[in-house]
């Protein structure tokens, strides 16, 4: 696989060769701030792009078709019409807390999203712990929508914001439990290892039965996590109007909503990198020129491949089934979820101890 | 050189939601009108505060869900070291688990998965 840890070595020291370290160093993490935020917004406008198309085609519409070819630009026109829509400040709103929760939802997912090993060495953030700091940054967002829907002053956010509080908090358990498998299957909690070790195979064939049940588990606790498809009850616009963001305009709401997007990217992407291989190549056992074929493709087409079929298969479960009840998205949770997942790990634990993984 | 790196990541994002505001403030129009500021509740006029207390059900569920989630805390080291320690591995979070479902347990019994 290509390693672009080279490249980046290379960099700093050809950078080194003319400059001192500390305006290297400095330069250097300008350049990944600059890096970071080019792939976050081309990536949310690549999602709400996608999610019209997709949306479009289960509805049997064409979706945006004027703007460039096949509307590739109308998300870039939105962009600009949400840039040049009032940013209204209502007065009886709890200013602080009203103007900081965008904040925190961004800095949330902007911490998570850089989590996500892209490539072989192009992982921004790697820590030791790197699975307990993703989850931990990624919960941070759920603080930013009470304090959005709390601070409105308005009984549409308000509600909407309990609904998305309880429901994120919920579904959080079978994200860590879910995750929780693959971590036996590892014995570490770096996202770089993780990959690593599924040279061979990806771990959802490796850990056969209990990885399949995690991966679905995760997959409906995501769906939830991200306040997208049947479980979009927080921002239901029939009875909710928009939810906790329904005070916010202009850009102010352009944020929530590219952040939105931006997190249904990490959930997918985390499938993606823990359950599907994240940059490893697809390897069949035996066939070498095969495996030597797809050796070729660079690590990051891979884990993009992966994770835009991931946040397919989201969008199709959103346009595919209709919204659920608030008692019955807790029940599905609670009374399923929650026991399907201690049930399935104490059997990924068996497997792990006894040896029966592949 | 990781700490630097988070620094920068949460730097980056608060300057990513500042330029997107700034710009926004900027170049987008302005007029004032003092039915802009109130809240908006389908045109009917706003009725009581919106800061009240709310459905206890919400509670419920936050104190389940500390349960839970202190558990997760401690199983995920314990998974790290699961290979390592093998049966006895096993064996020991068996304990820990039959404690966290009877807990689970009582709550579904006493009606608090419930919602009412």
């Amino acid at each position: 696989m290509f390693d672009f840890s080279i490249v980046t070595q290379w960099f700093h020291a050809l950078l080194l060769s003319f400059l001192p370290e500390g305006v290297a160093v400095f330069l250097e993490c300008v350049i990944i701030g600059l890096f970071l935020l080019l792939l976050y917004a081309l990536l949310a406008c690549a999602l709400i792009f996608m999610e019209r198309k997709v949306c479009a085609a289960y509805q049997c519409r064409l979706g945006p078709n004027r703007v460039g070819p096949w509307g590739i630009f109308q998300v870039f026109a939105d962009v600009l019409k949400m840039l040049t829509k009032e940013i209204i400040e209502i007065r009886h709103a709890d200013r602080l807390l009203y103007n900081l929760a965008p904040y925190i939802v961004v800095v949330a997912s902007v911490l998570a999203f850089s989590c996500l090993p892209i490539n072989k060495g192009m992982e921004i953030l790697d820590f030791h712990v790197g699975v307990f700091f993703m989850m931990a940054a990624s919960s941070i967002g759920v603080v930013g929508i009470l304090l959005a829907g709390w601070s409105s002053n308005n009984k549409y956010s308000l509600i909407g914001a309990m609904r998305s509080g309880a429901q994120m908090i919920s579904y959080e358990l079978s994200i860590g439990l879910s995750i929780m498998t693959v971590v036996m299957l590892t014995d570490t909690m770096q996202f770089s290892q993780i990959v690593e070790r599924q040279a061979d195979c990806w771990f959802i064939f490796k850990g056969h039965i209990p990885a399949l049940i995690a991966f679905v588990i995760y997959l409906i606790a995501g769906n939830a996590e991200t306040n997208r498809g049947p479980f979009d009850l927080p921002e239901a616009e029939s009875e909710l109007t928009a939810g906790y963001h329904t005070e916010y305009s202009g850009m102010h709401f352009g944020l929530f909503y590219v952040a939105e997007f931006v997190n249904m990217f990490i959930v997918a992407g985390m499938a993606a990198t823990i359950f599907l291989g994240g940059w490893m190549p697809f390897h069949i056992p035996g066939l070498d020129g095969f495996n030597a074929v797809m050796d070729y493709i660079p690590g990051f087409v891979w884990f993009f491949a992966k994770a835009f079929f991931v946040v397919f298969l989201l969008m199709w479960i959103k346009w595919t089934f209709p919204r659920l009840r608030v008692d019955q998205i807790l029940h599905l949770e609670w009374k399923y979820l929650v026991p399907i997942g201690l049930v399935n790990m104490l059997l990924m634990a068996v497997i792990v101890v006894f040896n029966w993984h592949f | 050189m990781q700490f630097t790196l988070l620094i920068v990541v949460i730097i980056t994002a608060i300057a990513l939601v500042a330029v997107a505001l700034g710009i926004g403030r900027a170049i987008s129009p302005r007029s004032y009108n003092p039915q802009k500021g109130e809240a908006y509740e389908c045109g009917i006029p706003t009725r009581g505060a919106s800061w009240m207390q709310f459905k206890v059900g919400y509670y419920l569920f936050a104190i389940l869900f500390l349960m839970f989630d202190v558990e997760t805390v401690f199983l995920f080291p314990w998974a790290v070291v699961l290979q390592e320690m093998g049966v006895a591995g096993l064996v020991s979070i068996i304990f820990f688990l039959v404690v966290l479902v009877l807990g689970l347990a009582y709550a579904w019994k006493k009606g608090a998965l419930e919602w009412k």
